[in-house]
């Protein structure tokens, strides 16, 4: 069968299949930043088991020159170093495409493929032959397939050197060995391999000014930028690397270099209950506070977030979603808490959620989660999920505004406390809904009783049906506020007027913006809306009208973005029309294209 | 009406403390609870204490879960600011405070259900973790507000007022305290203010966590001849190990204490306690000793009380974490951002 020789410089696919705990995430994140470094847009995805030792995990690095980030849907090179899954891996190469594995045993010739490229490198024997050592032969093995897709590839030599030297900068004998199991792997490649393949990197300058981060780095980021002093967790999958990010930010930048005092408090909580309770007892205080969490977390913290929303106290929450219901599958990604966190707790209760679409937005939603919840006195969720900070996308440089100060909300200082006649907690002083707070230890007169019983408008417990009432109508009125201060959705106009509207939240967002250009070149046009909050402001509802049919894509089975706008909106459900993706790894184009030309097709017979 | 505001009468001549309040300065609203309750003569030592300790009331957060015990906040230091948090969850909204405001006097009152039923995890990690504050359990052995079911402190042969008998051991707060490494670890009893009083002085003075465990008959439920925790039972049967004085000082009269008879142990700020002994061979001071004499006098049917275990020497949660000594809550902003250029030179790993 001939080769499919269409060009495939900086487009192509690239998955690495291997064993976790051999230690391939530097290899593989190697390869990615060299392509990064070389000016051309890239993008990682980590599909790793919930395991410590000895499991398949695939790494997939798709290297895009028009800088789509999500999947594409195919794989045009495979690396296959995993035996357990090398039927599977076989078979999921695009026809045209190569597949690379480790010719030092003898490979089943039953699986094979004549539509595809077989390419056998005895990657384990060269690094028996040239390290000693038992764990850096399995080690150096990883960057030996670094060194062969090199030279297929034509990665530039001089950025690996220099990203090996960054890499472990600490240790010079690393720096040493990997760049000698680099090299094995290059020359063997040129000896033997025919290089390079028409899918390879050329030099381009996409990258400038952008980064290659994760979204829970970013979002930890914006918690130390917000000021955030209090941390409250209990470790937990995919959140995990959240706290641990905040911790090593505060370590740099929040420890007296003199007296090694620390200006930040951190506390691994027993369990979730405990830490969105020591999340509230610190904004009870005035401290900034956050607890990052997933899923069946959320689920522990129902009761105080109820107590939050009722005795309106301050709360930021990070939900990085992973696949439910129960434990589900940790290491996959989901977006199926939105209905248990917009409502969680039981009672009438409603929390304000935030959906970043990248680590981007995690960094700048942080920032924004806080504001608001001391604004609007009451829990914040930011709806990340596990594609967004568990991987490292690339985006623009993160900014700061240095004249940037905390909006905390209405808390009284001594002196007005001092100059005020009385000090009511719970009364609609402004008319938004919003009342004043103290913190404890101000002034003596700033005293009150924090309760999730029924309490009236003075903060007095009450059995009373219309103190009850008045105290919850201002809550929903409150609901009104928090509409208008949430951040505005991102509208994208296709370039012809549409009369479909595809309506997505957070991580949906790459794969969405590929199949939109896609559908334009092909003539089919359709408005997008990527919602940024919860509750919807007027411009989302605005949106809906807009468009006869409503595509709303989600990641989840149920369709809940969708059941949250038919019910918070009103909108008629016959003019909403899922797409749903929720296998658990992160969506691609396909699902919207598809659904979006059927449509369109339909629409032309009719 | 479902809360009733005590009236405020001062006399002229009431005596006042060094911030020139009066004792109805610590006081709260008019108890709801039972006539004759235990937890309300716990409530008039928590009044007298604060007062006698010259601590503004608004420096002080009192918290609390569910239950009886924890609806007492609302009737002791209305100058105070109040947290009533879910059932069994206080000690981590104290955590949480604490964390945030290092000055702030902790006080967490709750009940033998909230801490040793459903919030047996929050109790044992606030306790690990030595969070400064003072913790005291209203121990009844019952559930009064859902009408009389046993609790974990229930002791085994103890009948219901309906007559079912536990058959379960009792969890002992104290004992796990011993055996967690609390670092101040007491008992009394609700009726036996003379003891109690001076037990709580203390425990807001020990930096970390103080807990005092104290025996409060329910009158409604748990205070017929057949339970060990009624007045009588505990009246007959209560064996006071040391008696606790605190003494400020400023005032402190040696002078009254005989030597032979009386342990002093310093407190962190330098003021101190001074034990009476009772039990001849007893030192608060030894952990082992203090937990094998608990389960001594137990195995006789009898509850010690008084200061059985402290160690002032103990880090706290912030002594631990290295804290900077100035409330987390009113560090200035531009101690807590990096700032622009910080974040752009932070970028350049990322690239």
């Amino acid at each position: 069968m001939a080769k499919q020789q269409t060009s495939r410089v900086n487009d192509f696919v690239l998955k690495i299949a291997n064993v976790n705990g051999t230690g391939s995430a530097s290899a593989n994140s190697l390869l990615m930043k060299t392509v990064f470094r070389m000016g051309v847009p890239v993008t990682g995805k980590n599909f790793f088991p919930s395991n410590i030792q000895g499991l398949p995990t695939w790494y997939e690095i798709r290297v895009s020159k028009d800088g789509y980030l999500a999947r594409s849907g195919s794989v045009d090179i495979m690396v296959a170093m995993n035996a357990q899954t090398y039927a599977r891996d076989l078979k999921e190469v695009a026809p045209g495409g190569v597949l690379i594995y480790d010719s030092t045993w003898p490979r089943d010739r039953l699986l094979s493929r004549p539509d595809i490229e077989i390419v056998g490198v005895p990657l384990a024997r060269m690094c028996n032959e040239r390290f000693a050592n038992a764990r850096t032969r399995i080690l150096m093995k990883n960057m030996a397939y670094v060194g062969v897709l090199a030279a297929l590839l034509e990665l530039d030599r001089e950025v690996i050197v220099q990203l090996v030297k960054e890499t472990f900068a600490k240790k010079q004998s690393l720096i040493e060995s990997n760049q000698e199991a680099i090299d094995l792997g290059i020359e063997y490649a040129r000896a033997n391999l025919q290089c390079p393949l028409p899918q390879r990197v050329a030099p381009l300058a996409k990258t400038g000014g952008h980064i290659m981060i994760d979204g829970n780095t970013a979002a930890a980021l914006g918690c130390v930028y917000a000021g955030a002093t209090v941390g409250a967790w209990y470790p937990i999958t995919p959140s995990t690397s959240l706290m641990d990010g905040f911790k090593s930010f505060c370590e740099r930048y929040r420890k007296d270099a003199e007296t090694g005092e620390r200006r930040y408090c951190v506390v691994q909580a027993e369990d979730e209950l405990a830490a969105i309770g020591i999340v509230l007892g610190a904004t009870w205080n005035g401290a900034r506070a956050f607890t990052p969490t997933s899923g069946p977390g959320l689920s522990l913290m129902s009761e105080f977030l109820g107590f939050a929303y009722f005795t309106e106290l301050p709360a930021v929450l990070f939900d990085v979603q992973r696949v439910g219901p129960s434990t589900g599958m940790p290491t996959r990604t989901q977006q199926a808490d939105l209905l248990a966190a917009a409502y969680a707790s039981h009672g009438d209760t409603k929390h304000v959620l935030l959906f970043p679409a990248d680590p981007r937005e995690c960094f700048e939603l942080a920032v924004t989660a806080f504001d608001l919840s001391d604004r609007l006195q009451t829990p914040v969720i930011v709806m990340s999920d596990l594609d967004i900070g568990m991987n490292d996308w690339m985006c623009r440089d993160l900014d700061w505004d240095p004249a940037y100060r905390p909006d905390r909300g209405k808390v009284l200082t001594a002196a007005e406390l001092e100059s005020a006649k009385a000090f009511h907690r719970y009364v609609d002083v402004d008319g938004d809904g919003i009342p004043q707070r103290t913190l404890p230890g101000v002034h003596p007169r700033g005293a009150y009783f924090v309760r999730g019983s029924g309490h009236n408008q003075y903060g007095g417990y009450t059995e009373d049906a219309a103190e009850y009432q008045q105290v919850v109508d201002r809550l929903a009125k409150k609901w009104q506020t928090a509409a208008t201060l949430v951040p505005e959705p991102k509208i994208r106009r296709a370039r012809e007027a549409a009369r479909v509207g595809v309506v997505a939240v957070g991580s949906c967002d790459a794969a969405i913006e590929e199949a939109l250009d896609g559908l334009a070149a092909k003539g089919i046009h359709a408005d997008y809306c990527r919602i940024r909050a919860f509750p919807f402001g007027k411009s989302v509802r605005q949106f809906l009208e807009q468009h006869e049919q409503i595509f709303v894509v989600e990641q989840n089975r149920d369709a809940q973005l969708k059941t949250l706008l038919v019910a918070e909106t009103g909108f008629p459900p016959a003019r909403l029309t899922s797409i749903l993706h929720y296998g658990g790894l992160p969506m691609d184009h396909r699902c919207v294209t598809d659904a979006l030309t059927q449509f369109a097709a339909q629409g032309v017979a009719a | 009406m479902t809360s009733i505001a005590k009236p405020k009468i001062v006399h002229q001549g009431l005596k006042r403390n060094a911030l020139g309040l009066t004792v109805r300065d610590y006081e709260g609203g008019m108890s709801t609870l039972c006539a004759g309750c235990g937890h309300d003569s716990i409530t008039a030592a928590i009044v007298q204490a604060f007062f006698e300790l010259d601590i503004a009331p608004h420096a002080v957060a009192k918290m609390s879960g569910i239950g009886c015990s924890s609806k007492t906040p609302a009737y002791f230091l209305s100058q105070s600011h109040g947290f009533n948090s879910v059932h069994g969850r206080m000690p981590s909204i104290a955590t949480g405070a604490s964390a945030a405001n290092r000055e702030l006097h902790l006080l967490g009152v709750s009940g033998d259900g909230d801490s040793l039923s459903i919030g047996l995890g929050q109790f044992t990690h606030a306790l690990r973790r030595n969070l400064h504050m003072v913790y005291i359990i209203e121990n009844n052995g019952v559930y009064g507000l859902t009408k009389g079911q046993f609790s974990a402190s229930a002791d085994v042969g103890s009948k219901a007022k309906r007559g079912e008998v536990n058959k379960q051991p009792p969890i002992d707060p104290v004992q796990i305290a011993l055996a967690l490494g609390g670092s101040f670890v007491a008992r009394s009893f609700s009726g036996d203010k003379d003891q109690l009083v001076p037990l709580i002085k203390a425990g807001v003075r020990h930096r970390g966590f103080a807990l005092i465990d104290v025996l409060s008959p329910c009158v409604t439920f748990n205070d017929h001849e057949d339970s060990t925790k009624s007045y009588a039972y505990a009246r007959e049967f209560s064996h006071p190990a040391i008696h606790a004085d605190f003494v400020p000082p400023a005032t402190e009269i040696k002078a009254a204490y005989d030597e032979g008879a009386v342990l002093p142990v310093e407190l962190h700020d330098g003021s101190r306690v001074l034990l009476r002994k009772v039990a001849k061979d007893f030192d608060p001071g030894t952990r082992g000793a203090a937990l094998e004499y608990v389960r001594a006098q137990q195995r006789k049917g009898e509850i010690v009380t008084g200061l059985l275990y402290i160690d002032g020497s103990e880090a706290d949660m912030h002594g631990v974490n290295g804290t900077v000594a100035a409330p987390l809550a009113r560090l200035p902003y531009e101690e807590l951002c990096p700032g622009r250029d910080a974040l752009l030179k932070l970028q350049q790993r990322f690239r």
